[in-house]
């Protein structure tokens, strides 16, 4: 069953993993950077010019390619297995990661040769080649057609069954491609209508418009990363702790509140922009705050999930149930752990979020500290997770070394607790984000910079070492193992037979919720930005 | 309607009690106590705000309005990295407004042990005030990634 899905999809994880393993090399450089250990002058043998251009590939590699590779893979295999349908236009799906590799190859050049060390936002006028935004662009069409893909077999169950409930898993999922596919509209229209015509030369540029357009894409973004670990969390993690899901229509409350509310709250990463006015910063502020209540409610329903599966293993008391949950499972710790980190990213993120208080925090090391709790782990970690019944469920084969795997999980746990303590704390003493922080200590900083970039590095170092442990699994469960295993996607049952309400199961309110929460945040700010534009900036070239 | 656990409904309504008392606070901080984020202040030309008017370079750097009150002018640009001017000294207890834009590509311009944090763009205007009650060295640091010299990219303010 699914061979075909089971073939995409294991291209898409190869993918992913190639551009995480490349990806990941740079960050304990970056760290080492920061306590004072700057190695990047013996990289030039290798063609890397500078730290710019390795936080770059860091940025682009780790942060768009491995995530929408794992992503648009695993929301396809998961839509088609619980659907029980396989794929009705497979060549979509095909098509779609054809695109996508021909998009990565296109940016990967300029990448390597450094031409386009303008770091992931790529904030105009820094100017890299046409080729290098063009290729970007073909690497998110390839994910929307993927994502056609998707939709495709969505609609054909729906019309073979009719007035079904659709399964959670299939819905979430799809929610989350819908999700891409309306927020990416924002940085399409910046490459396509700002960007491209620039880089010919037919007119220049307006910064304070393609930062806008970049962070309507720039926010959802982290919810497209994010919403495929809350399928996870909410939709096999309960089985893996050997219970039930708490509550399913809260769960799917949760994700269309996702897609409504994603969106419409870009500026609370233009606070500080000189050309936007302060009450529609702060309208995105308070939306922010909104889009942070569907993530207290799956905090929520995931714990109580794993409590109904640890007093199931018969856990007692009020935390005796924690005990007995299964801390031997790797894919089950390796994601429990996530969850952890993202707690605290979660916080830290309310803090980024809350507007004024955002003048202490922007642009300084406590961002890259915050983004590690999250994409970094609370993402990253889960998606390793999921590897850990992934690939033996797709090969057959049992996972190469349980125990290797715990290992990792723990030392990316503790190395990243360590590394991103250092971060936040250097950010609060100052030190800006994206700098060579050794180098800047000399310039500007000051002697209580020392401990916390000692963290950073020390930090950097276990996260090294638990990558490098991650990828040995990896290779090895994948080509190595020898022992038979079946393993099943896990698919959790909800706890209480409940009949799924209409209005969780209709799409037609929440789109239409969706579009008018864009138009009403958007809209207005976005027709003033474009009518008074001042297309004055040439390109620069300055790495 | 569908079923919520008793203890799930209480974490809802902390939840919302949370977010509305954050809102506020920040609120209130923000539009009645004036700890403010920037505003749109004024467009320029950058590939001729050099050349003449407020950032041209005879009126670059501080300019006394009254005592103890000063408006400072700065441009920020790449290649070489700096702030121009990179020195400024006033006495303590000043209140000075900055005034930074750039020649060239993003920037940031964040005076350190203070408050005063904004993103720099080209063609903008970025407007901050602040007042200084304890004397020493402050760098004023660029926030933003524009080039391999970013991290040089640095200047002081001198309070006596
Ligand atoms: C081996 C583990 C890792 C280490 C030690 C590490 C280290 C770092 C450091 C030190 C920075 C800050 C650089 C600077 O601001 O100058 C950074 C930036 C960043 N990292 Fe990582 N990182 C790791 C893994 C990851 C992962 C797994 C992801 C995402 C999936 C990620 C995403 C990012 C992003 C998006 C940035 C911001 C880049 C920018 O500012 O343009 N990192 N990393
Ligand atoms: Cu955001
Ligand atoms: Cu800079």
């Amino acid at each position: 069953m699914f061979a075909v899905e089971k073939k995409i999809l294991s291209w898409h994880l190869v993918l992913a993993c190639v551009a995480l393993s490349i990806g990941t090399l740079f960050g304990p450089l970056q760290a080492l950077e920061h306590m004072g250990v700057n190695l990047y002058p013996a990289l030039q043998v290798i063609g890397i010019q500078s730290y710019y251009q390795g936080l770059t590939l860091h940025g682009v590699l780790n942060a768009l390619v491995w995530t929408t590779f794992f992503i648009t893979g695993f929301l396809m295999y998961v839509m088609v297995k619980t659907l029980n349908t396989p794929l009705s236009k497979p060549g979509l799906s095909w098509a779609g990661f054809y695109v996508m590799v021909v998009g990565l190859v296109m940016a990967a050049i300029p990448l390597l040769l450094n031409q386009a060390s303008i770091l992931y936002t790529m904030y105009p006028p820094l100017q890299a080649p046409w080729y290098y935004y063009l290729g970007l662009t073909l690497f998110v069409v390839g994910s929307w057609v993927s994502g056609w893909s998707m939709l495709a077999t969505f609609l054909g169950w729906r019309k073979q069954n009719p007035g079904k409930t659709v399964p959670f898993m299939a819905m979430a999922g799809m929610i989350t491609m819908v999700l891409w596919q309306i927020c990416t509209l924002g940085i399409a229209s910046e490459i396509l209508g700002l960007i491209l015509p620039w880089t010919f030369g037919l007119y220049g540029m307006d910064s304070q418009l393609a930062r806008t357009l970049f962070w309507f894409t720039g926010h959802p973004l982290v919810y497209f990363w994010l919403l495929p670990a809350y399928v996870s969390w909410y939709g096999m993690m309960p089985k893996q702790s050997g219970g039930k899901l708490f509550s399913e229509p809260l769960a799917r409350f949760a994700f269309w509140l996702f897609l409504i509310l994603s969106t419409p709250l870009g500026f609370h990463h233009q606070y500080l922009d000189p050309g936007v006015p302060a009450v529609w910063k702060f309208l995105h502020a308070a939306l922010t705050y909104a889009v942070f209540f569907p993530s207290m409610l799956t905090a929520f329903n995931v714990i109580a999930s794993m409590e109904n599966g640890g007093r199931a293993r018969g856990g007692k008391g009020l935390f005796g149930w924690l005990l007995t949950l299964p801390w031997t499972d790797p894919s089950w710790t390796t994601q429990a752990l996530a969850m952890i980190i993202f707690s605290l990213g979660g916080v830290g993120g309310l803090i980024n979020a809350s507007y004024n208080v955002n003048l202490v925090v922007h642009n300084t090391a406590w961002v890259p500290g915050h983004l590690h709790l999250t994409v970094g782990s609370g993402v990253t970690l889960t998606f390793m997770g999921i590897l850990y019944w992934l690939i033996p469920h797709l090969t057959g084969k049992a996972l190469w070394s349980k125990k290797l795997a715990l290992w990792q999980a723990w030392s990316w746990f503790v190395g990243m607790l360590i590394f991103s303590r250092g971060m936040h704390w250097i950010g609060l003493l100052g030190a800006p984000r994206r700098t060579m922080l050794g180098v800047a200590l000399g310039n500007y900083g000051s002697a209580d910079w020392r401990v916390p970039t000692l963290m950073t590095g020390i930090g950097g170092l276990i996260l090294f070492v638990s990558a490098t442990l991650f990828f040995i699994e990896v290779i090895m469960s994948a080509y190595f193992s020898k022992e038979k295993a079946e393993v099943e996607m896990p698919v959790a049952e909800p706890l209480h037979a409940e009949v799924i309400p209409a209005w969780l199961n209709n799409w037609q309110p929440w789109l239409v919720g969706t579009v008018v929460l864009i138009v009403v945040a958007y809209a207005p700010m976005l027709i003033q930005l474009i009518s008074q534009a001042q297309f004055t900036s040439p390109g620069f070239k300055v790495w | 309607m569908i079923h919520i656990h008793k203890y799930e409904k209480w974490w809802i309504g902390l939840t919302i009690l949370m977010l509305v008392a954050f809102a506020t606070l920040v609120g209130v901080a923000a539009f009645s106590k004036g700890f403010q984020v920037p505003e749109p202040w004024m467009r320029v030309d950058p590939n001729t705000v050099k050349d003449s008017g407020a950032f041209s370079d005879a009126n670059l750097g501080l300019h006394e309005l009254a005592p103890g009150k000063y408006e400072a002018y700065l441009l920020a640009q790449s290649s070489p990295w700096r702030f121009y001017p990179s020195e400024l000294s006033i006495p303590v207890g000043s209140t000075v407004t900055f005034y930074v834009t750039s020649v060239d590509v993003q920037h940031g311009f964040r005076i350190q042990d203070t408050n005063i944090n904004l993103q720099i763009l080209p063609g903008q205007v970025s407007k901050a005030t602040y007042t200084f009650e304890k004397a020493g060295e402050f760098p004023y640091v660029c926030g933003e990634y524009c080039g391999v010299g970013h991290q040089g990219m640095f200047g002081k303010i001198v309070v006596k």
